[in-house]
């Protein structure tokens, strides 16, 4: 595996920000009441995300390293206005449904933790794909979600009804805030028996190894770190 | 080779009481409610009744198999549970609605906090509140002698006058058990004269509603429609049988007032000023998060302890 494919891997299944950094919890569980809310979800961050992690990596030399948040935030959150006056434009529909939680973008902590642990340390490249893992692993936590509350609450995907209402009632607590939280659980739980059930192969998905910079001591993963390099 | 056996820490006190046992005198208490609402709702709440049952029973044999745990249905904790849930349903409730309750009571409120005496909410309530809100629409479509109509409690909430003397029997329209409270107030007389349960809870429970409901009722001192309120709704059966839940309410004495305080007020509240009509089940489960708090502050004084005096600067 090359290490654009490492990183795309490391997104989408072994770090996935949805289901095991547990980052951006405000939008998924908040706009996930159908799949296809999910995807528009996940998809405007995978963009924000791609080119956030292009900009930052470019300009990693020139920002100075006191004032680099802020510098982020100007970068992240011009690149949310932007996204969210093309989706106002060819996707009204989606951008009312999905409401504050566009802008909202500029403040989830995928994008800030990903400019902040990979792309204001590593190469432009590395750096977009570490973008695009990340985006998609959560673009896929996001659907998941979304698909399994469209079905129970609604009998629905992607709007479609799929199970007839002649015999199924929609349980409505899915598509209501208590709803997302048990899905996300179930789903999470899901994913540590997948965990385990490798670590007993003797395959084990490795656990966050946060980042490939090396620089364990400024890290707010070390503690979860595996791959941590002995001081 | 010396006789010495493993003696543990006193006290030795040795009594029948087991988990198991208590349960069955819940079950006996119930017996008078549930036939009763056999014999006003017919054949449809038996069927409710056994399978939510049924379903509590399986989810649980199924849960432990899977975990490789030890199986405890035997303790009949189970059996309260689906018995409980059945009796907070109306019985026009589709059947596989009522497995789910069962389902959800026992794995996801019950065993995924690990067991019985783990849980931090009613497990029956906490499944009656999913189905409230996952099927409105059944969850609160009465009917009692094929006639569909609305509770004692949404008719007063709406101004219509109600016959006290039908809700203390219980011919009115409500989930299964919880329309009689002479029933009711039956199996809660075995419960204390068996030692189950104290006062403490129910009691301060409806003394605090009665207050609530006498400076915010809008009715002011007017009998009727007090014990309306007190015989409307799940108050009697939630005050009885679900607020004395060993598992979730305080253990210390002044704690299980504190604790009935907070139900009464909760109810109140939920019924003069909510969306609906009732609100005993929110209320409970609400109270039941409050427990590990109202416990840390009602800690009893040891005997012998002298109270610490206040500093003064």
């Amino acid at each position: 595996m090359n290490k654009y494919t490492e990183r795309l891997y490391n997104g989408i299944i072994k770090e996935n920000p949805t289901f095991v950094l547990m980052l951006g919890m405000c939008p998924t569980l908040a706009v996930t009441t159908g799949a296809m809310n999910g995807l528009g979800m996940g998809l405007s961050t995978t963009v924000v995300l791609v080119f956030a992690n292009l900009l930052i990596s470019l300009f990693r030399k020139v920002i100075p390293d006191g004032v680099r948040m802020p510098a982020f935030i100007v970068i992240v959150a011009s690149l949310v206005t932007m996204v969210e006056f093309i989706m106002k434009a060819y996707t009204p529909a989606l951008a009312l449904q999905l409401g504050v939680y566009i802008p909202l973008i500029v403040v989830n902590c995928i994008i800030l933790g990903r400019a902040e642990s990979y792309a204001s340390k590593n190469p432009v490249v590395p750096s977009i794909f570490d973008g695009i893992g990340m985006g998609l692993g959560f673009t896929f936590g996001l659907t998941c979600i979304g698909i399994i509350r469209e079905i129970l609450g609604a009998g629905q995907i992607f709007g479609v009804q799929i199970l007839s209402l002649d015999w199924f009632t929609p349980i409505t607590i899915f598509v209501m805030a208590p709803g997302a939280f048990l899905v996300l659980a179930f789903l999470v739980a899901i994913m540590n028996i997948v965990r385990e059930k490798m670590e007993a192969k003797g395959k084990p998905l490795a656990a966050p190894s946060g980042c490939l910079t090396g620089d364990c001591a400024s890290c707010g993963q070390s503690a979860l770190c595996t791959g941590k390099k002995s001081e | 080779m010396s006789e010495l056996f493993n003696v543990s820490s006193s006290p030795h006190v040795r009594s029948k009481d087991t988990s198991s046992r208590i349960m069955l005198y819940v079950v006996l208490a119930l017996l008078p409610t549930t036939l009763f609402g056999i014999y006003n709702f017919g054949y449809r709440a038996l069927i409710l009744i056994l399978v939510t049952i049924a379903s509590c029973l399986a989810s649980e044999w199924v849960f432990e198999k899977i975990v490789h745990k030890k199986s405890t249905i035997n303790d009949f904790s189970a059996v309260v549970t689906g018995l409980l849930l059945a009796l907070n349903l109306p019985a026009t409730l589709p059947w596989w609605e009522a497995v789910i309750g069962g389902v959800f009571a026992i794995v996801i409120v019950k065993m995924m906090f690990g067991g019985l005496g783990q849980n931090f909410m009613n497990p029956a309530l906490g499944a009656r509140c999913f189905l409230l809100i996952a099927f409105a629409a059944d969850m609160t479509n009465f009917v009692i002698d094929d006639y569909t109509g609305a509770t004692p409690l949404a008719a007063m909430r709406n101004g219509e006058a109600v016959n006290t003397m039908d809700m203390l029997i219980g011919r009115t329209g409500g989930t299964i058990g919880e329309t009689s409270v002479i029933a009711i107030l039956i199996g809660a007389i075995i419960l204390i004269l068996l030692g189950v349960i104290d006062l403490r809870i129910p009691g301060s429970y409806i003394i605090t509603f009665i207050v609530f409901i006498l400076l915010f009722g809008g009715h002011g001192f007017d009998l009727n429609y007090i014990t309306a309120q007190l015989c409307g709704g799940g108050l009697m059966l939630g005050a009885f049988f679900m607020a004395t839940d060993y598992v979730t309410s305080p253990i210390t004495p002044n704690g299980k007032i504190v604790f009935g305080i907070c139900l009464g007020l909760l109810t109140g509240i939920f019924r003069m000023f909510g969306a609906n009509a009732e609100g005993v089940s929110f209320a409970i489960i609400l109270s039941n998060l409050l427990v590990p708090m109202i416990e840390k502050i009602t800690v009893p004084r040891a005997f012998g302890v002298v109270k610490e005096e206040k500093k003064h600067e």
